[in-house]
C-alpha cells in the first residue's frame, strides 16, 4: 500500500495491528474498534502514537469520549460506493474537532479523492501500482464548490461566494 | 431565468474536462465498466438496451428558448434528430455515441445546461411546479429555492455516494403540481401563523416497488434553514440508510422503518446542531437569487381580450384546444398555455428537432423566450398574451403539437417500456399509442373529461402507475406481456396510491380493459363528477363487476 498526504506520495510510518497480535512498543500503531474496546486502558496508557481504525458501519459517535486517545483514524471504504465515512469524516472534523490524521483506508479511488478531501480526509491509502501525477491532478480538477463542508474555515463565505457573482475561485488542494 | 454566473461557467468546463479525462481512460481500459459506471451515471450516462442514454436536466422545468435549439442541436448532431422529455424535467437523448458525450456535454454548457446528477445515488435534478412564477394561486416562486438546492446539491462531497438516488421537489402553492409528496423530500411553500413563509417538509415518499405517500416531519420550517435542515435529513440518511439490499435502500424504507417519530428526532437532533452555522441562508441571498426569477416585462392588459373572446366563439377547433391547454395566468390578460407532448398514435413525451426549434421561435415571439417542462411528460409557454394565442395556436398545429388533450384520457404519461428499457417486463410506449388511438374521438375524449393514465413497464414506476387515476403496470407472465390495473391513484395535494382492481390482462386485452373503466365511469358518475370523485365514492366493486364478471376477480 502506499499513501497520498500533503500532496504528494509519503512514506507510511503507520503500521495496522492485528486484533490478536502485540502492539509495538512505542512505534505508531493502528488498531481496530473492537481491539480499541477490549483493552482500551491499556492502549491508553501506551507511549506511542496510537491510531483507530473503523469500519463503515462502525459510527464515531461510538468512540465520541475517547478521540483524545487517538493521533489518527482510518475510515474504511469497504466499496468505493459506500460512502458512509463521508459523514463520518464531517462528523469527526465539524462535531467533534478532531484535528488527527484522517486516513481513508480500503476501496480508495482516484475519482473519489476530491469529495474524500473536502469532507476532511488528509490521507489517502492507495494502490501501490497508481500513477500518483494522474492522481494528484483529482484533488485540482474542480475549483469551483458550492457548499461549505469539512476545512472551509470561511464557510459561511465559501457558500456566499458561491451563490454570488464573480470569478472569485477556490483553490482546492489536498 | 436563473443566468449563470463565472464561477458556475467555470465548473462546467473543469466538470466536463473531468469527464472528458474519464471516457478517456475508460476507452483506454484503465477503468472498468464498474469503476466507469458510478462516474457516467455522475453525468447522466446510462446503459441500456440498443445504446447509452443521456440524461440532460432541465432544473425545476424552466428553459430558454435558447437552451431549447441547443437541445434541438444535441438531437440534430448526435442523436436520431429527436429528443424525450420524461415525467421529471429531463430530457433524454437516447442514441449518443460514448466518445461523443464529453462534446454533448460541452455543447449543452454553451447553452448553461448539463447532465450532473441526473442519475446516480446521489441528490437528482431538482424539479418543481411547471407553473412556478406564473401560478394565480402561487404563494412564492418555488424555483428561487429549487436553484438554491440546485447549487448546495452538486458535487456536494458528503452526499455523492447514498446508498440510493435522491429526489427533491418544490412547490410554492397549495394546489400541488410538483407531487411533493412522492419524492424522497418534498417541500411544500407555506405560510405560518405569524405571516412568515417558509416550508412544510415532507420525507420519504416515492413510488418504485414500494410506494408511499410521504409523511410530514415538520409543518413549518422557516427559509433561512433550508439547507441545514436538508444537510441534516441526508446526513441522517448517508448513515442509516440500508445499502444491502438496492430494493430497501431509498429513504422511504429507513423512515418507516425506524418510524416518523424517531427519524424525525434524528434529524431534528442533527440539525440543532448545524442550525445557523455556515448553511444559514441570508435573506440577502434570497434576495440575489430571486433577482434571477423576477417576472418579465409584462404588458398593462385588460384581463379579457376581445379578438381573443372573438375567436374562441368562432372557431370551436380553436375552443375546444383552448379548453384543454390554458391555464389562469396571475398576470391580467396574458395565459399559461400547456403543449400536449401526446399526439394520437405519438410517442409520449417525444419532439423532434424540427419541433423543438419551432418551441422555442414560439417562445420568442410570444412568451419572454421562456419554456416549462412539466412532470405529466408536456411542455408549456408560460407567458401567452391572450391575443396572441390563436397565432400560437396556429404555429403548434403547423408544428404537429396542437393536439388539444392535455388533462385527458390520451394524455397519457408512459416510461419508455421494453422498446428501450433492459428491465421492462412489458411494453409502455405501444399500449400508450394504443390508448390513444381508442380515444382519439375528440367529442367522446372531451365527454370523458380530465382523467390520467400512467403506464410504467415494470415495478420501478417511472411511468407513476401508482398515482395514474387508472395505472398500469407491466408484468411479466411466462414470458409474456401483461398488465395489472390499478384504480384511484392522484399525485397532488390529495395525494394517493391507486388500488389493484384485480387480475392482470394480457397485451391483446388491456386497452379493452381501459375502456371498460371508462365506460363504467361514466355510467355511474353524478353530472359533472370527475373520475376520482365518482371512484372515491362508488368504489372497486363496479368497475370490478364490469372487468372480470359478477363472481370473478
Ligand atoms: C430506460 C431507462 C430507465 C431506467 C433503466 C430506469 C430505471 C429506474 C429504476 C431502477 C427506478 C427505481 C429506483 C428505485 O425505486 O429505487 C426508476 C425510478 C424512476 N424513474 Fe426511471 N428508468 C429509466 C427511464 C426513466 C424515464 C424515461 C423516466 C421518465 C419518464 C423515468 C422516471 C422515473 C421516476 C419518476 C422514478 C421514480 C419513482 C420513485 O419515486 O421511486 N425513468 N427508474
Ligand atoms: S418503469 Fe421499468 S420499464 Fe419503465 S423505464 Fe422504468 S425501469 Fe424501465
Amino acid at each position: 500500500m502506499a499513501l497520498i498526504k500533503d500532496n504528494a506520495l509519503r512514506p507510511d510510518a503507520w503500521v495496522l495491528v492485528a486484533d490478536d497480535a502485540e502492539l509495538p512498543e512505542s512505534d505508531p500503531a493502528i488498531v481496530s474498534f473492537a481491539r480499541w474496546r477490549r483493552d482500551r486502558a491499556r492502549l491508553a496508557r501506551r507511549n506511542g502514537p496510537l491510531g483507530l481504525r473503523l469500519g463503515s458501519d462502525q459510527p464515531p459517535e461510538g468512540v465520541a469520549d475517547d478521540l483524545a486517545a487517538f493521533d489518527l483514524i482510518a475510515l474504511e471504504f469497504p466499496k468505493f460506493t459506500d460512502g458512509r465515512a463521508y459523514s463520518y469524516a464531517r462528523i469527526l472534523r465539524e462535531r467533534y474537532g478532531f484535528a488527527g490524521e484522517l486516513r481513508a483506508v480500503g476501496n480508495v479511488l482516484r475519482d473519489q479523492l476530491f469529495f474524500m478531501r473536502r469532507c476532511g480526509f488528509d490521507a489517502f491509502e492507495v494502490g501501490d501500482d497508481i500513477d500518483i501525477g494522474a492522481w494528484l491532478e483529482a484533488f485540482a480538477e474542480i475549483e469551483v464548490i458550492y457548499q461549505p463542508a469539512a476545512g472551509d474555515t470561511h464557510a459561511l463565505q465559501a457558500l456566499r461566494t458561491s451563490l454570488s457573482p464573480g470569478p472569485t475561485r477556490m483553490r482546492v488542494t489536498a | 431565468m436563473y443566468a449563470y454566473d463565472q464561477r458556475d461557467h467555470a465548473m462546467l468546463a473543469q466538470r466536463t474536462a473531468q469527464f472528458r479525462g474519464q471516457v478517456a481512460r475508460r476507452l483506454a481500459g484503465q477503468l472498468t465498466e464498474a469503476e466507469f459506471r458510478p462516474l457516467r451515471l455522475l453525468n447522466g450516462l446510462y446503459l441500456q438496451l440498443h445504446a447509452y442514454m443521456l440524461r440532460v436536466a432541465i432544473p425545476y422545468g424552466t428553459l430558454s428558448a435558447l437552451q431549447m435549439r441547443g437541445l434541438a442541436a444535441v438531437a440534430r448532431s448526435y442523436d436520431r434528430g429527436y429528443g424525450h422529455f420524461t415525467t421529471r424535467q429531463n430530457i433524454q437523448f437516447n442514441w449518443p455515441k460514448l466518445d461523443d458525450v464529453p462534446r454533448i456535454l460541452d455543447d449543452l454548457a454553451g447553452v448553461e445546461m448539463h447532465a450532473i446528477q441526473t442519475s446516480g445515488n446521489t441528490i437528482r435534478n431538482v424539479t418543481a411546479d411547471a407553473y412556478a412564477g406564473v401560478a394565480a394561486d402561487e404563494i412564492e416562486d418555488p424555483r428561487i429555492y429549487a436553484e438554491i438546492i440546485r447549487q448546495w446539491s452538486t458535487l456536494h462531497p458528503e452526499f455523492t455516494f447514498l446508498p440510493r438516488k435522491f429526489k427533491i421537489a418544490v412547490t410554492g402553492a397549495p394546489r400541488d403540481r410538483a407531487a411533493v409528496r412522492v419524492h424522497d423530500i418534498g417541500l411544500q411553500i407555506r405560510t405560518n401563523e405569524a405571516g412568515d413563509v417558509g416550508f412544510a417538509v415532507i420525507v420519504g415518499g416515492g413510488l418504485g416497488r414500494t410506494p408511499v405517500v410521504g409523511p410530514l416531519i415538520r409543518e413549518f420550517l422557516p427559509k433561512r434553514d433550508l439547507l441545514s435542515y436538508l444537510e441534516a435529513i441526508l446526513r441522517v440518511y448517508n448513515q442509516l440508510g440500508r445499502r444491502d439490499n438496492k430494493f430497501k435502500a431509498r429513504i422511504k424504507i429507513l423512515v418507516q422503518s425506524t418510524g416518523i417519530a424517531r427519524f424525525t428526532e434524528m434529524v431534528e437532533e442533527e440539525w440543532r446542531r448545524i442550525a445557523g452555522g455556515s448553511l444559514d441562508l441570508d435573506p440577502h441571498e434570497i434576495a440575489r437569487i430571486a433577482a434571477n426569477f423576477a417576472p418579465p416585462p409584462y404588458d398593462r392588459l385588460e384581463p379579457v381580450d376581445p379578438g381573443f373572446e372573438f375567436k374562441l366563439a368562432a372557431d370551436p377547433r380553436f375552443a375546444q384546444w383552448c379548453g384543454t391547454s390554458l391555464a389562469r395566468h396571475r398576470q391580467p390578460g396574458y395565459a399559461i398555455v400547456n403543449v400536449s407532448l401526446k399526439p394520437v398514435d405519438g410517442v409520449p413525451g417525444d419532439v423532434t428537432a424540427v419541433q423543438m426549434e419551432g418551441l422555442a421561435d414560439l417562445a420568442e415571439r410570444f412568451s419572454f423566450s421562456e419554456i416549462r417542462a412539466t412532470h405529466w411528460q408536456n411542455l408549456v409557454l408560460p407567458h401567452v398574451r391572450l391575443g396572441d394565442v390563436h397565432a400560437v395556436w396556429l404555429a403548434l398545429a403547423t408544428l404537429g403539437l396542437a393536439t388539444p388533450n392535455v388533462g385527458l384520457a390520451s394524455d397519457v404519461i408512459a416510461c419508455p417500456g421494453l422498446d428501450y428499457c433492459n428491465l421492462a417486463n412489458a411494453r409502455s410506449i405501444s399500449v400508450a399509442q394504443a390508448i390513444s388511438r381508442r380515444f382519439a374521438d375528440l367529442k367522446r375524449l372531451n365527454d370523458i373529461g380530465d382523467l390520467r393514465i400512467n403506464i410504467s413497464g415494470c415495478i420501478n414506476a417511472c411511468g407513476h402507475h401508482h398515482v395514474g387515476n387508472i395505472g398500469l403496470l407491466g408484468v411479466d407472465k411466462k414470458g409474456e406481456e401483461y398488465y395489472q390495473l390499478t384504480l384511484g391513484g392522484s399525485d397532488d395535494e390529495d395525494a394517493a396510491l391507486g388500488d389493484l382492481v384485480g387480475p392482470a390482462f394480457p397485451y391483446d386485452a388491456i386497452v379493452d380493459a381501459v375502456e371498460t373503466i371508462v365506460i363504467t365511469y361514466m355510467d355511474r358518475r353524478e353530472p359533472g363528477e370527475g373520475f376520482l370523485a365518482t371512484y372515491r365514492r362508488v368504489g372497486l366493486a363496479p368497475f370490478k363487476e364490469r372487468l372480470y364478471g359478477a363472481h370473478q376477480g
